[in-house]
């Protein structure tokens, strides 16, 4: 409101009148356009002092452990028995299994994600796409607990009926009552599906109408036109919702927490898995010393995960911004 | 005459495999979409209802008295959100601000913007790490509500800055040239013009933010930490520790003990989520006009 009458204003204005209002107090107006110029400087640099923070109290927490253990023994160990008589801190099958149950979510969760933006961008009608829309956007929003409680009461007990009947008689396999690496798989892609359907259809209906358009004229069929014209063309969009959607699996804590079932193990899909994340939640409360240090190294090689994922996002964003622009 | 062949002309509809199989798992993923989204609304409904009561609403869990409510948790989330917003909306406005108004293109804006994406990105349980020793260690604030809060508000930023900026960019740049124009200071067109312009923009950053932070867990237990006392006194609570709804399920169900009341605390966070999705959706539409 005051907007408007301020730029009406502006044509009547007298320059007489501005002008002494000016000169009257020019002197606290200038000291205060000084404190206010300064204090949103202050808070632009807000952000940039949070990375430097994180990063440097992420590498201070985190190192101590890594050189007392050896940072070999750390990475490519495959013993985690922190507790023990004699302690062991090796989490190899901790990264493996956050690097596969990652994977195996993106392979899953995906392709289910693209889809579902082809539908929203290109096929839904107005009608269905008010329904389906919303839809997505709950998604988005659920809690990850809620997803967590929902995988361990409906998906873990399924999980266990094909774990007894697949391995029935086996000797070898230590059964699980569902909470697997699979289990957990299932959970995150479906918590991906909405970052990468979002980022995805929109990049999808940024595509000029032309290219479209000229596909349709050439006698090619809609479903043609989607996958042979628009979805290379959004090509560097739905790269980025899958970065994203891996930067989101690989953070995901407590939803995994709740259906993974927490035992050190190697990733295949029937075990029991520890993430990197869930690695840190269920020691935290109870360890002290090297333990808890060594907790806190974990937590930095999940820094460093992120941040690489972080790098490789901003690059191809700025590749995508170069060709557009 | 010969009739003209027709056969794969215009005028004939040739089956196109390719087209057909495609379409169907078009189809059938975003039905996919829907109906997983469908099914676990309708099971946490049919399971968490019969939970929602009074008593549940409005008691603290007694392990004396055998009973379980949620009144604790839920004054615990208003003061974590309250506190997050009342620290992270201005410093995010202003940085907005920074952004869109004074800032220069150039290599400090890239960076700005730099960081900016990267704390979107990180995820809640580093948040968690840093804010238990940064917060709670070396500022000593222990496990406590306010320190749960600090820990959120760096979480929450990259949305109120975002969201903000988007406002900021669509106020008319001659709104700015008419202001300044007519003599006025930069921070008094910035008072009078630019914020109140993009009001709804900001009320939008700030119920986004609360979106995140009510279904915030993993941030939380190692700051705010997990005790679900009602507050003895309103004015040192965030001083100590409470958990929110989030993180009072999360240990309800995980000991196994409180699987149904878990739903019931799930009910409460879909319906909070549910009403800020309307939320966000009718002030965007007013954005928009």
């Amino acid at each position: 409101m005051q907007g408007n009458e301020m730029v009406k204003t502006t044509q009547s204005a007298t320059a007489t009148k501005s002008f002494f209002t000016i000169m009257g107090s020019s002197k606290t107006k200038s000291a205060i356009e000084k404190v206010m110029s300064v204090i949103f400087v202050a808070c632009g640099l807000t952000a940039v002092l949070a990375v430097l923070g994180i990063t440097v109290y992420m590498i201070v927490a985190g190192s101590p452990a890594i050189g007392k253990i050896g940072i070999l023994e750390f990475l490519f160990g495959t013993r985690w028995a922190p507790t023990a008589a004699d302690p062991s801190f090796g989490i190899l099958y901790i990264i493996l299994t956050s690097i596969v149950g990652t994977f195996l979510a993106v392979l899953i969760g995906v392709p289910i994600a693209l889809l579902t933006a082809v539908y929203l961008a290109e096929v839904a009608s107005p009608r269905l796409y008010k329904m389906v829309r919303p839809a997505i956007e709950l998604l988005a929003g659920i809690p990850s607990v809620i997803y967590g409680l929902v995988g361990a009461i409906l998906l873990v007990p399924l999980m266990r009926m094909a774990e007894v009947a697949i391995f029935k008689g086996s000797e070898t396999h230590q059964f699980t009552g569902g909470a697997n690496l699979l289990s957990a798989v299932l959970v995150l892609a479906v918590m991906i599906l909405p970052t990468v359907v979002n980022v995805s259809e929109s990049s999808l209906r940024a595509v000029p109408k032309e290219l479209k358009e000229a596909s349709l004229a050439l006698g090619a069929t809609h479903m043609e036109t989607i996958f042979k014209v628009l979805v290379p063309a959004a090509k560097s969009g739905i790269v980025t919702s899958i970065v994203l959607g891996i930067g989101r699996a690989v953070g995901e804590a407590m939803a995994i927490m709740m259906v993974s079932g927490n035992v050190v193990n190697l990733p295949l899909p029937f075990n029991s898995v520890r993430f990197l994340t869930t690695g840190i939640v269920t020691e935290m409360s109870y360890s002290g010393g090297l333990h808890r240090q060594a907790l806190f190294s974990i937590g930095l090689i999940l820094f460093l995960f992120i941040m690489v994922i972080n790098i490789v996002l901003n690059v191809i964003l700025k590749k995508g911004g170069e060709k557009n622009g | 005459m010969a009739k003209p062949d027709v056969t794969g002309g215009l005028y004939v509809k040739r089956t196109r495999t390719f087209d057909r199989i495609v379409k169907t798992a078009v189809y059938f993923c975003a039905g996919l979409t829907v109906l997983i989204l469908v099914s676990m609304l309708l099971y946490i409904v049919i399971r968490g209802a019969p939970q929602i009561n009074w008593k549940f609403l409005s008691t603290a869990p007694s392990s004396l008295k055998g009973t379980y409510g949620i009144l604790p948790s839920i004054i615990n989330t208003l003061y974590i959100v309250f506190i997050t917003i009342l620290i992270a909306t201005p410093i995010g406005v202003g940085a907005a601000i920074y952004l869109n108004e004074y800032a220069k293109k150039g290599k400090l804006v890239r960076i700005i913007e730099f960081t900016i994406e990267t704390l979107a990105g990180i995820p809640s349980i580093i948040y968690g790490l840093f804010g238990a020793i940064f917060f709670g260690e070396i500022m000593k604030l222990g496990y406590a509500i306010i320190t749960g809060a600090l820990t959120l508000s760096i979480m929450v930023l990259p949305i109120v800055i975002r969201t903000t900026q988007e406002a900021l960019k669509m106020v008319p740049q001659s709104y700015r040239e008419g202001a300044l124009g007519s003599g006025a200071t930069k921070w008094y067109m910035i008072r009078t013009i630019i914020l109140p312009s993009a009001v709804s923009g900001i009320v939008t950053s700030v119920i986004l933010s609360i979106g995140r932070i009510v279904g915030e867990s993993a941030a939380l237990i190692f700051t705010a930490g997990a005790a679900d006392n009602l507050p003895k006194n309103w004015l040192t609570h965030p001083g100590t520790s409470g958990a929110t709804l989030t993180v009072q399920m999360y240990f309800g169900v995980s000991n196994g003990k409180y699987i149904d009341e878990g739903f019931g605390i799930a009910l409460v966070l879909i319906v909070i989520v549910l009403l800020i999705n309307i939320l966000t959706k009718q002030l965007s539409k007013k954005l928009e006009k």
